[in-house]
Parts: structure tokens; C-alpha cells; sequence
């Protein structure tokens, strides 16, 4: 399934990741691609060649709708998934599977939050077991008073306090937010490198987003976590990351440093989820306005990739848009997009003039 | 929490009084689809709502006065737990044991009836005539509010059967129609709800409210569980439909920022209050309730400058033994002695030009300066304007608890 090659493949290697500029390199995605069989050897390119680092101290986020793959990357990158073709590294070393010691070792340094804290903590066990388990298995042979201490420092590094109150109570007992908080403290308990967080706020109210969000990125500078964003929202991603990478049906569409990217979106679909963030300061625009008939179609992971994936509900869209699929291409050096319209959609970030207007409107 | 506060005689000139008609209707409402003139579709008054336990009453909703004018969409907006679903949910008399409506009145005035009726007294047949062909919900979790064994058209089917007087050609074309509106193709008809997409179930879901064309209808949460571009698409459907239809909607959310972009008019719940009722402008440029405030500053804008966000710190009080006065003050950076005895009545924010725009907070205006939360420690000067403004290299002796609970609440902007 590989892109329309343009010729240019070197061009597209230059485009460096602003999230390097927090630290050194913690993992790498190089070319990965997940398909799942259905019956009747139909396939799903849920993944499709996607490749991505992820910096110690830096936050990268994966923007996109339901079904684009965002948390099957997560799945690939935690050791959850098998691939089906390209390679993952971390700190330098092929990712690992081979053997349940590997496993593990791979699990301590990658570890992953979900987004449903109803669903993902075990509702017949205590906070103390949740956090004691991965302790335990992670941190080697410790007493019981060293496993003790490092539990109480965990709920004291997701400010659950006092400590003591909050373990021996079952996750009905606790709100959305304390749960996710369990959640973040499990994962550290493996004192992990790379925190990959699947939608982690989008169940809880927006009120206590916030909060949550900011206690991500207090641990994430703490603890020099890589951390991976994984969010349908641009607008969360705009604050909380450095670079964000744009996924539509299993490609990787758009990249760039967050702001940029955000106030100048250079890919249709990047713009459409622009346009779709709820804004109060443009009432009456697109919504008073009837119904946008374009974008009716939910992304669909193909199964026979023609042409650029986005191209049915692309108001841009021409006939070698629906031909050949194009390449993510270097549009600056921070910049890239995957798009053949990029002249018509983005003159601007193509000039490099950025300051010269609001292109979402 | 008895009833202290007698009984409906709102202080001031309250939303809430039904003498808005006097005050020269529309003219303070921007535009509005609504006319304030005649009598509202929907009045509440005086609700109260508790849910029985073993452990004392959870007071859900606390002496709310609310109405809803004809073609009005009226947003209610509040955290999980503050009582909002309770609120909507007890207009039509769908809670059921351990929750208890202990006083209030609900009034319902549609074009279909003579004269007002008061819910609250309803019987069981009088009750039916009034669930779904005069309100009609549509609930949040689309998947688990369809029937799993029934495909599309036999849920509209249904629907319109057990309310309406047709007959089967009658009622298939119905569904036909009905599918048409919330554009979902006709092919779909045979699909059943695992089949179809969550924004698909959700206007599925629209259209069983639509099918008797009801004359409000309440939505609770209808977008919370799709993404941002269905999302859109499902708003302006609604909004679409809306004007079609003419029906006037209570939309609840915890997601103020939806709502400043959809409703006319903005009911804020706290702890089973209303704190703050005003226009959309209003609440989003003149919000007067710290709360309210606290809301605004909790959603990362896509456009414009970045701001230092702060969210609200700390949870809701436990609703079984609701602090006195008011609820908000263990969170509120405003707060003063005199809080803990405060009338929490809604009444006209004084410096507001529009009466309608009530607050329960009788200290903070809209022009009172924003202040940081209470759990705030000094701050240290960050050059990122950001939600999470970067400290200069990781520190194991950094404070914790000052770092993310205490981001100050300032909205200045940064360049």
C-alpha cells in the first residue's frame, strides 16, 4: 500500500519534530502498518506507514476521528498489536516481544492510560491493588514497607491525598477524575520512559480536563516522560503538545509544531477539524448556517486504499486526488502535509507566510 | 436546606417572574428566535428533587425556577452530579424511586392545549398523552437508549404507534419521512443499531423525538460521545431542524463552550442550584458567577491568542450535606465570610442593563477583576502563555499541589 512516490523521498526526511527540542530521543515509529483480517479475505489498513519519534520531556499529539487508527497506534507502540510490516524502536534498541521477560521489560518502559477510568480499572479490587500489582511486578524484589512507601509516593505524585483515605477504597467510590488519576499512577508505577495516553480526559467533564491535563504534563516534566497525546480534540492539543500529528484513516496526513499547525492548517482534513471546534467567539457561522452535506461520510479505514483517502469528502478534490494517494511531503522544515491541493488549500504556509490571515474561516 | 425561600416570589426582577412580558419583549435578547412575549412553553418553579438514601436525602435539585420560551433554546450547563438530567428529567415525571420531587411546580403551555397544565399533578394517562407527543427526549448514550433487537424502521414504527392515531401506510411513510430529515439514506431502514455509525444512532435517536413532533425537546448530552466533525454536523442539524420545526429545545451539557455557539439563553447549575442564567453574550463576555467564570476558563480555545487556563480545582460538595449558604465557595476565588449565610436566590446582576441576566452571587460582577483560585501559591513568572506553562528543568522538590491545582484564573491575554 505504498504512497505515490514522488521522487523527492530525501526532501521528506528533513522535516525535523520540534518535540526534539525537549530531550533526547525515546522512541521511534518507522513505517508502521497494522491490517486486521476480516472474513472472506477482506482486510482493514487500519495503520498505514506511519512514522513518528517521540522525545524524553516532549509531548506529541495524534489528532483524529473515531476509526482512524490513533489508538491502534498506541496498541502498536505498547507491544499489544503485532505489526504487520515497518519496525519501532526504543532508546535506539527493534522493539522486542520475543519472549515474556522482553514483554515485560518492553511494558516497563511503555506503559499506557486509557480513556474510560469506568472500564479500565477492576471494580472488585481496592485503589492499594491496583497500584501494589505493577509495583510489584516491575520494580523487582522490594519489602513490603518499600512497596508500601512507593504507593504512597505514586498517590502523592497524582495528589490523591491524603493516601491512606483513598487506597482502601473501590473505584465506585471515586469520581471520574480520581479514577483517571489511578490510572496515571498506575502507569507510573512501572516508571515508565514512555507514557502513551489514549484519549485520557475525553470522558471526563471539561471542567476537570483541565486540571487533569495539567497534572499530565506536571508528571510528563517530572519524570522526563515521552509522552504520547492521543486526542480527537485539536483544540486540547493546540495547549498541551509540541508537535501534532493529524491521522485520517490510518495515514498521517498532516505534522507540525502544535500552534502552527493549528492556526495554519495546511491539509483539508487538518482544516475541517479546525472548522469543527465549537467557537464562541464566531457565532452564527457554520452552524446557524444549515448543515455541511460534505462531511456526512465517517472516516472509513479502507480496504482497498484508491487515491487519496480523504478525497470523497474533500471539497478540493480532482481526479489525480482520487487517482494516486499522495505522500507526506516536507512543507517547511518543521512543516509536513499529505496532500496534492496544497496550492489551493494553503497557499500561505506553502509561501511561508503564516501571519497572513485566519485560513479557517 | 427547607424551604427557606418562600415561595416563588423571586427577589427582584428575576428571569424567572412571569412578568417579562411588561418589559418590552425581545428587545435585550439579541436577535433571538424567541419572542419573550407570550407565555413560556415550560415553566419551572420553586423544583425540588431529592434522591432518597439510607445515608439522608441527596438534595439533586434545590428550588430551581427555569423557563423555556417557544422556539427558545435554553442550555443547561453544569458538571456531572449537579443535578441537570435530574432537573430535565423530572419535567416529565421520568424519575422513579428513590427520587422524590418534594415541592415546585412544572407548567406546560403548548399550542395543542387550552390552557396550562401543571405536570407535577398529572395522572398516569394524562402523563402519557404528554411524554414524547409534547416533550420528547433525546438521551446520551444513543447505543444503550435503542433497542439492540429492533432495526431502524422498526424503532420509528413503534415510536409512532404507541402516540400517534395512524395507520400502517400512514406510519411507514412517516418513517420514511423522518429518516429524510435527519438524513439518514432510506437504505438504512432494515439496519440495525450495531450496524450504524455513533453519529448515525444519535440522529436515529433525533429523529424517534421528531416523530411526533413534540413541542420541546430535551436533550441530554446528545453530541458527548461522537468527535468534534460529527459533533458539528449533529449541532447543526438540530439547529436546522429547530428552525423547521419550531420547537424550542432545553440542550443540557457539561460543555459550556457548545452551548455559546447554540442557545439563546444559558441556565448554570451548581450542586442542584441554578447559579447564573443570561443570554449566550452575556455569559460568555459579562459572566457574573465565578463559577460561570471558572467554566469559561476551562476550555483550550482553537482561535485567537493562548490564554493561561485554569479550570475550577477542587469537586463538588457532597449533596447529602450541602454546605451553608453557598455551595461553590470551597472552590471559589472570591469568597468571603459573608458566603457562608448568602441568599443563593437569583437576582438581576446589578450592573447589567438586561434584567434577565440573573446570578446567585451577589459580590462578584461581571466587571469584578478575575482572580486566582484559592488553592493558588505564588506564581512564578512563565514566558509560555500556555495552560501548562513550562517550569525550567525537572525538580523532585517542586510542589506538587501548587503546580496543578492552582493555576491562576487570569484571563489576560498574551500576544
Amino acid at each position: 500500500m505504498s504512497r505515490a512516490s514522488t521522487g523527492d523521498e530525501p526532501l521528506r526526511r528533513e522535516v525535523t519534530s520540534v518535540a526534539a527540542e525537549r530531550g533526547p530521543l525515546a522512541m521511534e515509529a518507522i513505517g508502521i502498518s497494522k491490517d486486521f483480517r476480516l472474513p472472506r479475505g477482506q482486510r482493514i489498513l487500519a495503520v498505514r506507514e506511519v512514522s513518528f519519534n517521540l522525545y524524553r520531556g516532549a509531548v506529541v499529539a495524534l489528532v483524529g476521528e473515531s476509526g482512524s487508527g490513533k489508538s491502534t497506534v498506541a496498541r502498536l507502540l505498547a507491544g499489544q498489536e503485532r505489526l504487520t510490516s515497518g519496525s519501532i524502536r526504543l532508546d535506539g534498541q527493534p522493539l522486542d516481544l520475543s519472549t515474556r521477560q522482553a514483554f515485560r521489560r518492553h511494558k516497563s518502559e511503555v506503559q499506557l492510560v486509557f480513556q474510560d477510568p469506568f472500564a479500565s480499572l477492576n471494580p472488585v479490587h481496592t485503589v492499594r491493588y491496583h497500584l501494589q500489582r505493577p509495583v510489584r511486578l516491575h520494580q523487582g524484589k522490594l519489602s513490603k514497607d518499600e512497596v508500601a512507601r512507593e504507593v504512597a509516593a505514586l498517590m502523592e505524585q497524582v495528589q490523591l491525598t491524603p493516601a491512606e483515605q483513598f487506597l482502601a477504597k473501590y473505584p465506585y467510590e471515586l469520581s471520574g477524575g480520581q479514577r483517571q488519576r489511578v490510572s496515571f499512577a498506575r502507569a507510573l508505577a512501572a516508571r515508565p520512559s514512555v507514557l502513551l495516553a489514549d484519549e485520557p480526559v475525553s470522558m471526563l467533564d471539561v471542567s476537570i480536563r483541565l486540571e487533569m491535563l495539567s497534572l499530565l504534563d506536571d508528571l510528563r516534566r517530572r519524570f522526563r516522560l515521552a509522552l504520547l497525546y492521543i486526542t480527537h480534540d485539536i483544540a486540547s492539543a493546540r495547549y498541551f503538545a509540541d508537535e501534532v500529528l493529524v491521522m485520517y484513516a490510518g495515514q498521517i496526513v498532516e505534522r507540525g509544531p502544535a500552534e502552527e499547525l493549528t492556526q495554519y492548517p495546511a491539509h483539508p482534513y487538518t482544516q475541517l477539524l479546525v472548522a469543527s471546534a465549537p467557537d464562541p467567539d464566531n457565532l452564527g457561522s457554520t452552524l446557524r448556517g444549515g448543515a455541511q452535506r460534505n462531511t456526512r461520510q465517517p472516516a472509513q479505514a479502507s480496504t482497498a486504499p484508491i487515491g487519496c483517502p480523504f478525497s470523497p469528502r474533500c471539497p478540493l478534490a480532482d481526479d489525480r486526488c482520487r487517482r494516486d494517494d499522495p505522500a507526506l511531503e516536507r512543507v517547511s522544515a518543521v512543516r509536513a502535509a499529505a496532500c496534492w491541493r496544497l496550492d489551493v488549500a494553503a497557499p500561505e504556509v506553502l509561501a511561508g507566510r503564516q501571519g497572513g490571515g485566519d485560513m479557517t474561516s | 436546606m427547607s424551604a427557606v425561600r418562600g415561595d416563588g416570589a423571586v427577589r427582584g426582577g428575576s428571569a424567572t417572574r412571569s412578568g417579562s412580558a411588561t418589559r418590552g419583549g425581545s428587545a435585550v435578547r439579541g436577535g433571538g428566535p424567541a419572542s419573550r412575549s407570550g407565555p413560556p412553553v415550560l415553566a419551572i418553579r420553586d423544583l425540588s428533587v431529592v434522591y432518597r438514601t439510607p445515608a439522608g436525602d441527596v438534595r439533586a435539585v434545590d428550588q430551581v425556577n427555569l423557563e423555556l420560551q417557544a422556539g427558545e433554546v435554553v442550555g443547561l450547563a453544569g458538571e456531572s452530579g449537579s443535578g441537570k438530567s435530574t432537573l430535565a428529567y423530572s419535567t416529565c415525571r421520568l424519575l422513579r424511586a428513590p427520587a422524590l420531587i418534594t415541592s415546585g411546580s412544572v407548567r406546560y403551555q403548548g399550542r395543542r392545549m387550552a390552557e396550562p397544565a401543571e405536570i407535577l399533578r398529572m395522572r398516569p394517562d394524562e402523563l402519557k398523552r404528554l411524554r414524547w407527543r409534547e416533550i420528547a427526549i433525546v438521551f446520551q448514550s444513543a447505543m444503550n437508549a435503542l433497542n439492540p433487537v429492533l432495526n431502524v424502521r422498526d424503532q420509528l414504527t413503534d415510536v409512532i404507534h404507541a402516540h400517534l392515531r395512524v395507520s400502517r401506510n400512514e406510519a411507514r411513510e412517516k418513517v420514511a419521512s423522518l429518516l429524510d430529515l435527519v438524513g439518514i439514506p432510506r437504505s438504512r431502514l432494515r439496519s440495525y443499531p450495531h450496524e450504524l455509525s455513533g453519529g448515525m444512532r444519535q440522529r436515529v435517536m433525533i429523529a424517534m423525538a421528531m416523530a411526533t413532533d413534540p413541542e420541546i425537546v430535551i436533550m441530554d448530552e446528545p453530541t458527548t460521545a461522537l468527535d468534534v466533525v460529527v459533533q458539528r454536523d449533529i449541532l447543526a442539524q438540530i439547529v436546522e431542524l429547530k428552525e423547521r420545526l419550531a420547537f424550542s429545545i432545553l440542550f443540557i451539557t457539561h460543555d459550556l463552550s457548545l452551548l455559546l455557539e447554540l442557545a439563546d439563553r444559558i441556565a448554570v447549575m451548581y450542586a442542584g442550584q441554578l447559579v447564573e442564567i443570561g443570554t449566550a453574550s452575556e455569559i460568555q463576555h459579562a459572566p457574573a458567577h465565578p463559577y460561570t467564570r471558572g467554566l469559561l476558563n476551562s476550555f483550550p480555545s482553537l482561535r485567537g491568542p493562548r490564554r493561561d487556563l485554569a479550570g475550577i480545582p477542587g469537586s463538588p460538595p457532597d449533596l447529602r450535606s450541602p454546605p451553608p449558604g453557598c455551595a461553590f465557595l470551597p472552590r471559589c476565588a472570591y469568597g468571603r465570610d459573608a458566603c457562608t449565610s448568602v441568599d443563593m436566590r437569583l437576582a438581576p446582576v446589578a450592573s447589567s442593563p438586561d434584567p434577565e441576566h440573573v446570578t446567585a452571587c451577589p459580590f462578584v460582577l461581571p466587571e469584578t477583576p478575575v482572580r486566582p483560585g484559592p488553592a493558588a501559591g505564588p506564581r512564578t513568572g512563565s514566558t509560555r502563555p500556555s495552560l501548562l506553562a513550562q517550569a525550567p528543568a525537572p525538580d523532585a522538590g517542586v510542589s506538587f499541589a501548587g503546580a496543578a491545582e492552582g493555576g491562576p484564573g487570569r484571563e489576560e491575554l498574551t500576544p
